[in-house]
């Protein structure tokens, strides 16, 4: 089980030893990297990020990684994209301004509605519960069905098609996609990085995926 | 999937608040008289353990003596607990704001600095995200409704209203405020509601309610009376007066909303 070799990758940006830790305690075996061969030869890669999508996508682009990530998805290996991780994963975005994504996974990025900003602040600082989707229980999210994870954040990605919506859930009675999955592409809004004993369960359906296969 | 209206609540974050001197864990009466009630790491680790939500480090001596140096804590919490970490105290520059996060914080709490230099909140939250910047407002009663904003742990006035000062750090780019009430706090005789209500009516990002808390009905009553994003544990926890699943059970009972 243990020992497969999941590339972190660096873009310089928030903290990612929270992300390492986590995935260390699950069993996998860490780098931390930005190097196209390290990356390209890992049995899964983890797309890490907090922050500002346009900043995010500057930092990826002037690694020249948004081009690794392209190649890597072709290899059909797994790859996890967590918050702003998952984000960019995705067509575009309209945090401040336009700005494209790295494009897996058709869809776009926008901003959270919230229909009464009493009740419900943003950004949406908050356990709240993921509802898999019929029919895709059996995946990253197996066995966390109903449990609650932590999210920060202001913006939400939706996929073009619902196919690959693996969980939806509900903030101040708008109802996003919280986990996405195209092919070997995966991606959470929430971080299970710091969602407790559910959110560890994620990461090490995750690495499961990535030994089988290896 | 979009498009529907359920209006659910949200669910409010219990946080160990963990405050830090010399390596100890220590506890003050209104910020002050401080006593050590164990280790922090200990502290966290049991915590996280025991179901809390979120865990916030706070340097009690950094703002007076002008340094930070939570690092060690921060790295060493973060390999066994698996919630977001805040660290605070003594935070002055975008360095120290890096520092803690490559320790592995998630966010920053940030009082004195934002006084000095309001600006700074702007640069900070720019360079971070909002979402990894905590205002922290530590607010005395001057009169009816109204709150005086303190800086260096609750040592020194500002001049500042503790309500419009809660807007402008918002407007500046905060992405939580964590407001403690000095009067309140080590008391373990309830929180300020009425202070908590004035600031959540006028802020639209989350609120942490800190200083107070001495039992379970004392949250159940503050979530009645302002409408507060997460409250902050000290006394309640530090001292075994009731345990993490405890205080949930209690809130679950008075149909509070918490992670499970």
């Amino acid at each position: 089980m243990s020992g497969v070799k999941i590339a972190v990758i660096d873009y310089g940006v928030g903290n990612i030893k929270s992300i390492c830790n986590a995935f260390e305690k699950m069993g996998a075996n860490i780098n931390v990297t930005r190097e196209k061969e390290d990356i390209l030869g890992a049995d899964g890669i983890v797309l890490p990020g907090v922050g500002a999508f346009p900043h995010g996508m500057k930092k990826l682009l002037s690694f020249g990684l948004d081009d690794v990530i392209r190649q890597y998805a072709n290899t059909g290996k797994p790859l996890i994209g967590v918050c702003l991780g998952m984000q960019m994963l995705f067509d575009s975005s309209n945090e401040f301004q336009d700005t494209k994504g790295i494009g897996l996974i058709p869809g776009k990025v926008e901003k959270l509605p919230v229909l009464d900003d009493y009740l419900h602040k943003l950004p949406h600082v908050s356990w709240n519960e993921i509802e898999v989707i019929k029919g895709h229980s059996n995946n990253i999210i197996s066995d966390v069905d109903g449990s609650d994870m932590y999210f920060v954040h202001s913006f939400y990605a939706t996929p073009d098609s619902f196919e690959n919506v693996l969980s939806t859930t509900n903030y101040s009675g708008f109802e996003f996609c919280s986990t996405v999955k195209k092919g070997n592409i995966y991606g959470c809004q929430y971080h299970p990085e710091k969602s407790s004993e559910q959110g560890l369960k994620v990461i090490s359906n995750f690495i499961d995926i990535c030994n089988s296969k290896g | 999937m979009p498009g529907s209206v359920e209006l659910k609540m949200k669910k409010i974050r219990l946080i160990a608040r963990i405050d830090v001197k010399n390596e100890f864990a220590i506890k003050g009466i209104h910020l002050e008289g401080l006593r050590k009630v164990g280790d922090p790491n200990d502290l966290a680790k049991n915590y996280y353990e025991s179901g809390i939500d979120e865990i916030i480090f706070m340097d009690a001596v950094a703002a007076y003596y002008d340094r930070n140096s939570l690092s060690h804590i921060i790295e060493k919490a973060c390999a066994d607990v698996f919630v977001p970490i805040t660290v605070g105290g003594g935070i002055r520059t975008i360095e120290d704001i890096q520092t803690a996060l490559n320790s592995g914080a998630d966010k920053v709490a940030i009082n004195t600095q934002l006084i000095r230099d309001p600006d700074f909140l702007k640069e900070a939250s720019m360079t971070f995200g909002s979402q990894c910047i905590v205002a922290s407002i530590d607010a005395k009663k001057v009169g009816d409704r109204s709150w005086e904003a303190y800086i260096d742990n609750g040592r020194e006035p500002t001049g500042k209203d503790v309500v419009k000062w809660a807007q402008e750090v918002q407007f500046l780019g905060a992405g939580e405020i964590m407001l403690t009430s000095i009067d309140a706090e080590g008391t373990r005789k309830g929180f300020d509601c009425e202070l908590n209500d004035e600031v959540a009516k006028v802020v639209s990002i989350p609120l942490i309610s800190s200083g107070g808390a001495g039992n379970s009905n004392q949250v159940v009553e503050l979530t009645r009376k302002a409408k507060v994003d997460a409250v902050a544990l000290a006394s309640i926890l530090h001292y075994n007066v009731e345990s993490v699943g405890a205080i949930k059970k209690n809130l679950m009972q008075n149909e509070v909303l918490i992670r499970l």
